[in-house]
């Protein structure tokens, strides 16, 4: 694995036991000897402490100086409501194509003087070549090199404000930059867990320091990967490159709720984005299809491939794109595509496992209670 | 005494039959198990079919006969509670016991020390 690129926590992961594995030009860890349950379910009972200084991470200043060019300019390639977005707030958004595909999921934040991305690691490079071809008249964009580390679960906010008291003070979605025991950190009151938590970006350099004060609270622990998806998936939440890509649209993926009403038809700033006519229209009348969550019968995980039929001797009408087996649920979960007649909660479907049809039933996501603090 | 296979099996003698179960090393490699699908009681099972499928948190797997035989018996309780199998691999974790059509076979199968030698 030597061409692969290490974090700043490479070697505490290492030191702690972690099995290493290559994701996304990464070496990464996937889990610690405890194993990705006990990993998860420590999560969601008091932290977890998640290295993600894979994902990139991207600045995109306005040349005018008026960080309203750099909205407006941002709002060509995403179907979100950038300018409108409140200093030290962030929002979800999609890099959509010319098809009404996803190129990628982000979350943007107002930094007053600028905007702040997070993308993934994956899609980092063509993220970055795709701003600058597009925003490149109006924008300086630059890839912001930080480390990123999450601290999820209900004792973060506890754990956190050890550092910084006001990080109690943050509510959902705000980005703040917060000195962190002297670190210069820019922190978020987000994540892709379900819990409450934050994400805190500060130099590669400062990164061993915060993960190391932070797991000196007792509450939290060294979370990989493995669990990481387990909470994603129970709460809902979508991977690129296996719930969505560019073959999916934001509406197919159950995903309109982030398109704000300014970018919708009858909105101030209706359209305007990479295939805009195709995600109104099917704002408008719904899309043939729709992403759901399943909820397999008995114990038996449905991965990732999962054919799904109507009926046991039905033909294929989808397919799961994330399964496996829920800790918090103690069952298996999934989600996956069907078409839009077969979508409702309660629905029962097939699914094709070694060759057997077992049960399965479209179920409302999230399969667990968010614990975002919106309030 | 116990015996093992290529595949991380271990065989414990048990009178007639023998006890089938995987090793502290397979299920560190496996992860946590969340599923177990096991053979019919009474079976007719040849030496490397896959009679058992086990899911952990990363992947499904299979479980292949070590020998020629017939299934006895299969545990349960750890299609009850997969979580047995990584708790306690050689007891409580165990799989099926079945009966060998030649239990001279066993003595082809490693010892502990070869085992040893095998996984390191």
């Amino acid at each position: 694995m030597t061409d692969l690129l290490k974090t700043p926590l490479h070697s505490s992961s290492v030191s702690r036991g972690a099995k290493m594995v290559a994701f996304a030009g990464h070496e990464m860890p996937v889990s610690f000897p405890e194993g990705v349950l006990k990993e998860h379910l420590h999560t969601r009972a008091k932290a977890g402490l998640f290295d993600v200084s894979h994902m990139g991470q991207i600045v995109i200043r306005p040349k005018s100086g008026d960080l309203g060019d750099a909205a407006a300019a941002l709002e060509r390639l995403v179907p979100m409501n950038v300018i409108g977005l409140a200093e030290d707030r962030q929002r979800y958004g999609l890099f959509t194509d010319s098809s009404a595909g996803i190129l990628d999921d982000l979350m943007f934040a107002n930094r007053g003087d600028h905007l702040f991305l997070i993308v993934n690691a994956a899609r980092k490079v063509s993220d970055l070549n795709h701003l600058q071809a597009a925003l490149g008249d109006v924008c300086e964009v630059e890839p912001f090199e930080r480390g990123l580390i999450a601290l999820q679960g209900p004792s973060a906010e506890r754990v956190l404000s050890s550092l910084n008291a006001d990080a109690g003070n943050m509510r959902f979605m705000d980005v703040w930059p917060l000195n962190l025991r002297g670190v210069p950190a820019i922190v978020s009151r987000s994540g892709y867990s379900g819990e409450d938590g934050y994400e805190i970006s500060a130099l590669p350099s400062h990164i061993m320091d915060l993960a190391g004060w932070l797991l000196e609270k007792e509450d939290v622990k060294l979370v990989g990967l493995g669990a990481r998806d387990s909470l994603r998936l129970e709460a809902g939440l979508c991977l690129y490159g296996h719930d969505i890509d560019e073959t999916t649209t934001p509406v197919e993926a159950g995903l309109e709720w982030a398109i704000q009403p300014s970018r919708r038809a009858g909105g101030e700033r209706a359209g305007g984005f990479p295939g805009d006519s195709v995600i109104l229209d099917q704002i408008a009348k719904g899309a043939k299809r729709r992403r759901v969550g399943l909820l397999p019968e008995g114990r038996a995980p449905m991965r990732e491939g999962t054919e799904l039929h109507a009926g046991e001797d039905g033909e294929v009408v989808g397919r799961v794109t994330s399964g496996g087996f829920g800790p918090s649920l103690g069952a298996p979960v999934a989600m996956g595509y069907v078409p839009i007649d077969l979508a409702a909660p309660d629905t029962r479907l097939f699914g094709s496992v070694r060759g057997r049809m077992l049960p399965v039933t479209v179920a409302r996501l999230p399969f667990i209670e968010t614990r975002y603090k919106r309030a | 005494m116990l015996k093992y296979t290529e595949e991380h099996e271990w065989l414990k003698v048990d009178g007639d039959e023998v006890i089938v179960g995987i090793t502290e090393h397979a299920t560190e490699q496996l992860g946590d198990l969340v599923f177990v699908e096991l053979p019919e009681e009474g079976r007719v099972v040849a030496r490397g079919e896959e009679i058992v499928t086990i899911e952990s948190v990363k992947a499904a797997s299979d479980i292949t006969a070590p020998l020629d035989g017939a299934i006895t018996e299969v545990n349960v309780a750890i299609v009850e509670k997969p979580e047995l199998v990584n708790e306690d691999p050689l007891e409580d974790g165990w799989f099926f016991k079945m009966s060998l059509a030649d239990p001279s076979e066993l003595d082809a199968l490693m010892d502990e020390a070869a085992y040893r030698e095998y996984i390191a």
